[in-house]
């Protein structure tokens, strides 16, 4: 999976090494990546997402929503089948 | 305890585009207008709202008359109608001693029901209808003359009154500026404007009594408006010495710059755009070198954008957030270009009500029309925009509140933030009734 060939540092830096591209990502979107890396699924990302934030579950799903469609045009993700 | 949430968000970066950021953000954040809170604003009036500051227009208008009567000794500052023709803004500034500049019968009314006499009334425009021309000419108003069938409808409105009339010419010639308003007045280059000068002398019902240019509009070049003003002097001293007429003021016309942004230009204005005071000197030079001291005719400016352009602002609200098939964030605003007509040519500043966590990423604004076009700014950066965040849109006072549209919905209120705080509607929203009140329902259609 692509995600595992990304370089991530703490700052929320993302160097992809086979484009070349890099990537800023904020402190909640570097944790959804880490917790994407770990093989969570969409749902218990959100559910973890509002028990350590701030933000109740419907907005955290709708959110991650958002998120991974913009890794996927990235091609950094893709939904699993 | 549960940490503070921010939207998440990934950004790819480019080369060139971290620059600036901070700075960028600083400045992008707007509490208040006049100390009236943004959030207070809405609550009270709703949104979207335009909002206007009494302290602005009126230090624009002192700063302005000052600067250029600090340049030149008789200077009369006239407002131009149609930038912002609502009652309270013309209030102000008529308080101020402002003269009205008009170009149509409604304008003309307008000035008239505000209490300004018809000899504090400039009448422009290329098509001023027989009665309402007539009118000016009883109640004395200064009319500049746009074509020669102008000056055949004013020899006969002469013949009738018994009376000899003073008018100003149009003219329009070569600044050195791009696109020339030739459409306008008679031409100075080809000779158009001795020619009807030699018809007017012959008609013998008419006197020149004052030049007039207007060159356009956000015009870049001081230097357009010294040359305007030497050629004008030229032809004074050429239509006094050939006819005997005493040229009495020379009108420049509107045309100065606001603070905004056109697009295209990309420089920010307070880099791209020439200060006021250079505009001011470069005319005064050409005037006082061009004149003799004890003749300075009256130079009259009809300043339109440059008064009122920065007094407004519009409050609007993210009404949904979208994604848009290129990856790119997307707003849907309450105001679109149906309240916002500038936006086809202008960028706004975009402040937002207050802080929001999360690094800006580009996205785009859209009002609330389903229409393509309706879009209000194309690539802005902010961070992730919540629903019912506050944005507030600046320059908006020129030209929005006079060419905006019933279109597809209501208008909403627009308010006046007067100097003690106070904030006072001075336009309702459009309702329901407003729209339909003037339709008929034909019989056979009931
Ligand atoms: C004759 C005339 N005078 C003054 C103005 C005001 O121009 P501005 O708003 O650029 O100052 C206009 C605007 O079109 C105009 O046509």
């Amino acid at each position: 999976m692509k995600l595992r060939r990304l370089a991530i540092s703490e700052e929320g830096f993302i160097f992809d090494p086979e484009t070349g591209n890099s990537y800023t990502v904020n402190e909640t979107g570097l944790f959804i990546l880490e917790k994407l890396r770990q093989d969570l699924s969409p749902e218990e990302i959100a559910r973890l997402l509002s028990q350590e934030y701030e933000v109740s579950p419907e907005e955290a799903r709708r959110d991650l929503e958002d998120f991974l469609e913009v890794l996927t045009r990235y091609g950094l993700w893709k939904e699993p089948r | 305890m549960k940490k503070p949430y921010q939207k998440p968000s990934i950004i790819k970066l480019q080369v060139g585009l971290l620059r600036d950021k901070k700075s960028g953000l600083l400045r992008m954040v707007r509490r208040e207008i006049d100390g009236v809170p943004v959030k207070d604003l809405v609550r009270r009036f709703g949104s979207p709202l335009f909002v206007f500051s009494e302290k602005r227009l009126r230090d624009q208008f002192r700063y302005l008359r000052r600067l250029f009567e600090s340049h030149y000794p008789r200077v009369e500052l006239s407002w131009s109608y149609k930038t912002n023709y609502l009652d309270a803004i013309c209030r102000i500034f008529h308080q101020e001693g402002a003269s009205a500049e008009v170009v149509s019968d409604f304008e003309y009314h307008k000035a008239r029901r505000l209490g300004v006499p018809g000899e504090n009334i400039i009448f422009n425009g290329p098509y001023k209808p027989r009665e309402i021309l007539k009118q000016a000419v009883l109640e004395g108003a200064r009319i500049n003359v746009d074509s020669l069938d102008e000056i055949l409808d004013l020899e006969e409105i002469a013949r009738e009154t018994g009376q000899k009339i003073r008018i100003g010419l149009r003219i329009n010639m070569d600044t050195g500026i791009y696109p020339r308003w030739d459409r306008f007045g008679f031409n100075l280059e080809s000779g158009e404007v001795l020619s009807v000068a030699r018809r007017i002398a012959a008609g013998d019902r008419l006197e020149v009594a004052g030049l007039h240019c207007h060159q356009g509009t956000f015009i870049l070049d001081p230097e357009a408006y010294a040359r305007a003003a030497e050629k004008l002097l030229r032809l004074t001293r050429k239509l006094e010495e050939e006819f005997g007429w005493n040229i009495e003021y020379l009108d420049l016309g509107g045309g100065f710059p606001s603070r905004s942004r056109p697009k295209g230009l990309y420089l920010p204005p307070e880099v791209g755009i020439p200060p006021l005071s250079e505009y001011a000197e470069r005319i005064a030079r050409s005037l006082l070198l061009g004149t003799m001291a004890r003749d300075y005719p009256l130079l009259i400016l009809e300043i339109g954008r440059a008064l009122v352009d920065e007094a407004g602002f519009l409050i609007t609200t993210v009404r949904s957030a979208k994604r848009l098939a290129d990856g790119r964030r997307a707003y849907v605003l309450d105001a679109g270009v149906n309240l916002l007509f500038t936006a086809f040519w202008y960028h706004f500043r975009i402040e937002i009500e207050r802080e929001l966590p999360g690094p800006p990423e580009p996205c785009i604004l859209y009002g609330p029309l389903c229409m393509n076009i309706d879009v209000v700014e194309e690539n802005a950066w902010l961070p992730p925009l919540p629903r019912g965040t506050h944005l507030i849109l600046s320059p908006v006072g020129a030209y929005n509140l006079t060419q905006w549209m019933q279109f597809i919905t209501y208008r909403p209120r627009v308010v006046l933030i007067g100097e003690s705080g106070q904030v006072e509607v001075i336009r309702e929203a459009e309702t329901l009734e407003d729209v339909v009140h003037r339709e008929r329902i034909p019989e056979h259609l009931r």
